[in-house]
């Protein structure tokens, strides 16, 4: 037993040693710049919610019904590019638009579902939670932003650097394993309970999928137009923008959308250190027994993730509808 | 052809290893061990093994072998999809395989135009923005680029379809596209990888004949690959065969056919439908002739020489005018008709060089009604068919074909 504790490899003292470190060195930086950031994250849900709740209903409705509704068939659209060709600038967004209103009318499945986002919105009001959704929308929506931003660029490094594919698959394992309150522990001595810790946890555990699909979405493209690619002569670059991104776009927004559902996932964990939003309400609910308001919240976030998962699997699935 | 054939492209000694062992393997290839032999020893595949052979400007030149021959491994490595392991390759007397990555990149863009089995085209593209992909990378003025893709569009008979997608086309126009993409770029040298293979028989015949008119209206060389020896023989001008990697032939499709350079080369020409590859050339024989001035008596006399009971007559710049029947002329010289050009019999069935033997064959002919051969540029004769020629060349193919099984 004492060979054990002799041989026992100190993996815990030297983290510790290794954060009391970054506490010592970087704290007062890390700590003021994650004041900040909570700041404009507080303003800007405080932003949201002072537009009456109505009114906002109606913009997420309409955008979420642009979102949603299908892209133009493409011989219309290109003949209407054609059209509005003449027009700088503005052309194409006439072609755009008119393309789009076209096919809005008859697309009954953007129509349901605007009018189905509506009224759970209207629900969520309805239960006098509004201002906890638009938090949790927001904060899940800019972690959901940190992830796309972070993890496509890595996500075309893994594919096409083998040696950062490597290094990068273990590291994203960890990420999607090791329980969320592990890695809670040092992000609040650094940043302190606020927002921006909540954002950090969260994308922590949401970003692997992002990183993972973009590339397998460049990996699996078929080998001949990889090698049509590079018969014409086209650079590296050339080929990663005018091939492999737009294909592996479906593959890609796949990616997007398991990471919102997987922030949605972490709400509730991540209101412990300061998150806010329905997470909290559901908190509290645990802490006081309380299993009506706990089902009130709980349903608010199966509300949002419903409708953000339809609209970004809508995204996704018309890169591939070419009808 | 002229005689003077400019060397496009020239291969010399290229092997293409895969695997670690390449120096080993390359070794034991050069000591004519087998593809499988060095498998076993060195873990390496052989993908082409000495390969030495040139391309001459304009001419179409079909790579043909089974699959896993080397045949597509030797085109990719032409235009370097594939590092060769050694060996050179001479485009226009420059050594490309010492070019460097961003050279490479030029003689693509200015080169080689592909043409690939499963059309290889864009999905996100429509048909337009496919054939514009060439020229978009090279950053071709848009204007400049949209007139040339246009251009092209027209040449493979897909105009009115540039805004429609790939997949709304159905697989002969589809490749028709893969055509357009390459040849809008109008590069020296179209590089086609069994490109008419995934097509149907029918689509493909026609696709083929396209390939020839255009082959020989834009004056490209041509590298195509396949593994059917009737479409070789149809494209090519010159044929190379290969097996494991090795070049077992290069020749034209008559060398091929005629002299088969090993078993290998036989087996395949075996089953060649010999009525679709035999030309009137190939089964013609000289025919005897008199001028028109010179009469019935000395028609008679020439007939009398060769023992047939006929002779063409021609004028005086050697064009084929008609044909005397002994009979005729026998009647004309008892009479005493002076009139030579009255009794040449001038419904003549006429064929030209390459009219295949399959045609010839639906035609009627005896010894007193053969079919005149006529020279291709002018109205010579060339030679005649009669039925014991065609008999003759015949069974030279299937005397043959007799050897083969006697060795076996």
């Amino acid at each position: 037993m004492i060979i054990a504790k002799i041989l026992k490899i100190p993996i815990g003292d030297w983290i510790e040693t290794f954060f009391e470190f970054l506490n010592r060195n970087i704290s007062s930086f890390t700590k003021a710049f994650s004041e900040s950031f909570n700041n404009g994250v507080d303003n800007t849900i405080d932003l949201f919610v002072g537009i009456n709740p109505i009114l906002l209903i109606i913009i997420l409705s309409i955008i979420i019904f642009f979102l949603s509704s299908a892209k133009p068939n493409r011989i219309t659209k290109a003949n209407l590019r054609e059209k509005y060709s003449n027009i700088k600038f503005l052309g194409h967004f006439i072609a755009w638009f008119l393309g789009k209103t076209k096919i809005m009318i008859k697309d009954r499945y953007a129509i349901k579902m605007t009018i189905g986002s509506f009224i759970g919105l209207i629900f969520c009001w309805n239960l006098g939670m509004w201002e906890l959704t638009v938090s949790t929308i927001v904060l899940i929506l800019i972690a959901t932003l940190i992830s796309i931003l972070i993890g496509i660029p890595l996500g075309i490094l893994a594919a096409l650097y083998k040696k950062f594919y490597r290094i990068i698959i273990p590291i994203l394992d960890v990420m999607q394993t090791m329980p969320a309150f592990v890695y809670l522990i040092p992000v609040i001595p650094l940043f302190r309970i606020g927002k921006l810790s909540a954002v950090l946890a969260t994308v922590i555990f949401a970003i692997p999928p992002a990183i993972r699909l973009t590339c397998l979405g460049i990996k699996q493209l078929p080998e001949e137009l990889i090698e049509a690619a590079n018969a014409f002569g086209s650079t590296k670059k050339q080929k990663l923008i005018k091939v492999q991104l737009p294909l592996a776009v479906p593959t890609i927004m796949a990616g997007v959308n398991q990471t919102i559902m997987l922030s949605l996932s972490m709400v509730v964990i991540a209101s412990m250190i300061g998150a806010g939003g329905l997470g909290k309400q559901v908190l509290w609910a645990v802490q006081n027994l309380k299993v009506g308001a706990g089902f009130e919240a709980g349903l608010g976030v199966v509300i949002i993730a419903i409708i953000l998962d339809r609209v970004t699997q809508r995204i996704a699935g018309s890169g591939k509808n070419k009808k | 052809m002229s005689n003077e054939k400019k060397v496009k492209v020239k291969i010399q000694d290229l092997y293409k290893v895969f695997g670690n062992n390449t120096a080993e393997a390359i070794e034991l290839a050069k000591k004519n061990t087998s593809k499988d032999e060095i498998l076993k020893k060195t873990k390496c595949a052989i993908g082409v093994n000495n390969a030495n052979f040139e391309i001459y400007e304009g001419e179409t030149l079909v790579v043909m072998g089974l699959s896993g021959s080397g045949k597509s491994t030797l085109l990719r490595c032409i235009n370097r999809l594939i590092e060769p392991t050694t060996g050179s390759i001479f485009i226009d007397n420059e050594d490309i395989t010492k070019f460097k990555n961003d050279e490479i990149i030029k003689v693509r863009r200015k080169k080689f135009g592909m043409v690939f089995q499963r059309f290889a085209l864009f999905p996100h593209r429509t048909v337009l923005q496919n054939t514009e992909y060439g020229l978009e990378i090279q950053e071709t003025d848009e204007k400049e680029m949209r007139e040339k893709a246009m251009n092209a569009l027209e040449l493979v008979g897909l105009k009115g379809w540039e805004n429609y997608f790939p997949e709304q086309l159905s697989g002969g126009m589809q490749q028709r596209v893969g055509l357009a993409r390459a040849l809008a770029i109008d590069p020296d040298i179209l590089l086609m990888d069994e490109a008419f293979s995934a097509l149907d028989p029918l689509i493909r015949s026609d696709m083929q004949d396209e390939l020839l008119e255009l082959a020989a209206s834009v004056h490209k060389t041509i590298i195509f690959i396949t593994h059917d020896l009737d479409e070789a023989l149809k494209l090519g001008d010159r044929i190379v065969l290969m097996k494991d990697g090795r070049v077992v032939q290069v020749g034209t499709p008559e060398d091929i056919l005629s002299n088969p350079a090993n078993d290998y080369v036989e087996k395949f020409v075996e089953n060649v439908d010999v009525i679709k590859v035999l030309t009137a050339k190939d089964v013609m024989v000289p025919a005897a002739k008199v001028f028109k001035k010179d009469g019935a008596r000395i028609a008679l006399r020439k007939m009398k020489e060769i023992g047939l009971p006929r002779v063409l007559v021609q004028n005086k710049d050697k064009e084929f005018v008609g044909l005397v029947k002994d009979t005729v002329a026998l009647k004309a010289v008892e009479t005493g008709n002076k009139d030579f050009e009255s009794i040449i019999e001038k419904d003549v069935q006429i064929v030209n060089m390459d009219t295949p033997l399959e045609h010839i064959l639906t035609l009627e002919l005896d010894d007193v009604h053969p079919v005149v051969v006529l020279q291709d540029d002018n109205k010579k004769v060339a030679g005649v068919i009669v039925h014991s020629s065609i008999m003759a060349s015949l069974a030279e193919r299937i005397k043959g074909g007799t050897k083969e099984d006697d060795n076996s």
